[in-house]
């Protein structure tokens, strides 16, 4: 198993949080991982992205050109990301704010409405994990105990007692991911 | 088995350090580094293991407050970017002129000047070749993964008290940022007094009555005296090439193509060494780990079954002249380099390897 993702959005969207919590989870069940976060201007306002790579093998370059999934949650990121999925691979967005959806044909798509599920739940904070949920339902590279376990270790312990929330915040995006196009 | 722990690369220099029984950190924030000195304020060492932590005002006063504390013998380090490093120039020189042991951390981004906070590589010559002033060398460690960050920051130490010199760790905006699994050490503790007096005789530690006071200096006003300070120098710096290189390789055995590259960019070229297997290039990869000493041998040993050499660096152009040196002439010596925090791809360098054998 290899999954080469990147998470892009804006930053304040905990597209870097869950990206960390992927990569424990991954370590979790003895997987090697890497999490390569941009450090720039970006993360002083405006987009952050982060590439998390999964492997049961060593992991050579931490730096990828194509991605095996691109999570995408904001228009400058779908901008930029479409076009680096891997030929069969997978895009999974949040339209809200999106103005020109994916147009591809030769990669699979699903949507989120994950701001949205996370006003219903009370708790915009879960938008990350709502997001999470989506991908497993697609991809999954981690099964829920590890995901459990990871949040465990990248939460600080005066934080656990939130970790049923995003267990349900993680099930809610499992069960409105919407396919966009199938192949 | 050790627990593994997700952490960035930076934080493994951190916690190299406390484990290790280093006995004092002085720095000064500047990114892509300066996740070293937060984790090791939250670490709170000197709760610990006793471990100095300080934020200077400067890097002149941080280099400076690690030739003192390596005069007394203990285990002392720096951590900096490039631009701070250049600020560090002169103290370098000193503690390699007064023979100290110490370690130094640069974690690279672009420049020249005040550059971008975006991975570089561009201050090789500067880590290998000098940047202080003076005939002197640096032990100078090229960490690839943060587990390398964790297990070089011991390595450093001991071979800077192995051959009384400056040992640098030089990494780079991928390798400080990226987070990876960590496994710890055991914690060492922090060598005693006793210790130290026994096993650095040349410390300043406080004069017991029955021998000659310990000077360190790097002055020598007459000249015969300070050339055979320099050639004592040399002799070391001699040992040190002839027992102390290290670098490992990855699918070389049949390979007619070889790529050099040290850091981040030697796990990206790994990558770019399978894309060209498949693409039927027999090529391989040797990533020089120390980069002074050079793994000059190695890469000559190799030249028999190979038809080109690429160098893949971020920077213009500066390993790729220790390799040129290794190979003599003897094999086409290509080169491929990003500049200004710019990173290549594992398809960019191989797309550029197609072409360089092309041409």
């Amino acid at each position: 198993m290899k999954e080469e993702l990147i998470i892009a959005g804006f930053g304040g969207q905990g597209v870097l949080s869950m990206g960390k919590i992927l990569a424990y989870s991954g370590i979790m069940q003895g997987q090697e991982v890497t999490w390569m976060p941009s450090y720039g201007p970006e993360m002083r306002g405006g987009t952050a992205n982060v590439t998390v790579i999964l492997s049961d093998n060593k992991i050579s370059s931490p730096i990828l050109s194509k991605y095996d999934t691109a999570i995408i949650l904001n228009q400058q990121s779908m901008d930029k990301f479409e076009n680096l999925v891997k030929p069969g691979g997978l895009l999974i967005y949040d339209p809200n704010g999106i103005t020109r959806h994916p147009e591809r044909k030769d990669i699979n798509i699903c949507s989120i409405e994950a701001a949205e599920e996370s006003a219903r739940m009370g708790n915009l904070k879960a938008f990350n994990m709502i997001v999470l949920g989506a991908f497993l339902q697609k991809k999954p590279v981690v099964s829920m105990e590890s995901v459990v376990k990871g949040l465990k270790k990248s939460l600080p312990e005066r934080h656990h007692h939130l970790i049923p929330m995003n267990e349900e915040a993680i099930k809610v995006g499992m069960d409105k991911l919407v396919d966009i196009n199938v192949l | 088995m050790a627990e593994k722990i997700l952490m960035k690369g930076n934080e493994a220099i951190a916690y190299g350090a406390i484990r290790c029984g280093a006995d004092g950190y002085f720095g000064y924030p500047i990114t892509p580094q300066s996740e070293v000195m937060e984790t090791l304020m939250e670490e709170k060492p000197w709760e610990t293991t006793g471990m100095v932590v300080l934020q200077a005002e400067s890097e002149t006063s941080s280099i400076n407050m690690v030739y003192g504390g390596a005069c007394t013998g203990k285990k002392v380090m720096t951590s900096s970017s490039s631009l701070g490093i250049s600020l560090m120039a002169e103290g370098l020189s000193y503690l390699a002129g007064a023979e100290l042991p110490c370690v130094i951390v640069n974690v690279m981004r672009g420049g020249p000047g005040l550059g971008t906070i975006q991975p570089s590589q561009a201050d090789y010559f500067q880590a290998v070749k000098g940047g202080g002033h003076g005939d002197y060398k640096m032990i100078v460690l090229a960490p690839a993964s943060a587990q390398d960050m964790y297990d070089f920051v011991g390595l450093g130490f001991d071979l800077a008290f192995k051959y009384r010199t400056p040992a640098m760790i030089l990494s780079d905006g991928v390798i400080g940022q990226m987070m990876e699994k960590v496994e710890l050490g055991e914690q060492k503790p922090r060598r005693t007094d006793a210790e130290i007096a026994e096993q650095c005789p040349w410390a300043v530690v406080g004069k017991p009555a029955d021998r000659k006071r310990n000077v360190i200096t790097s002055l020598a006003l007459e000249s015969p005296v300070q050339e055979a300070h320099n050639i004592k120098l040399q002799a070391k710096y001699k040992e040190i090439e002839e027992k102390e290189v290290l670098y490992s390789t990855y699918r070389t055995e049949d390979a007619e193509h070889l790529f050099v590259a040290y850091g981040s960019i030697a796990r990206i070229c790994e990558t770019a060494v399978d894309i060209a297997r498949e693409n039927g290039y027999k090529v391989g990869l040797l990533r020089p780990i120390t980069l002074y000493p050079y793994p000059t041998k190695q890469i000559q040993e190799l030249l028999p079954q190979l038809k080109s050499v690429m160098a893949v660096e971020m920077s213009a152009g500066q390993m790729v002249e220790d390799v040129r040196l290794a190979v003599e002439g003897k094999v086409p010596v290509n080169f491929h380099g990003r500049m200004g925090g710019m990173i290549p791809s594992p398809d960019e360098i191989y797309e550029a390897f197609v072409k360089s054998i092309n041409k």
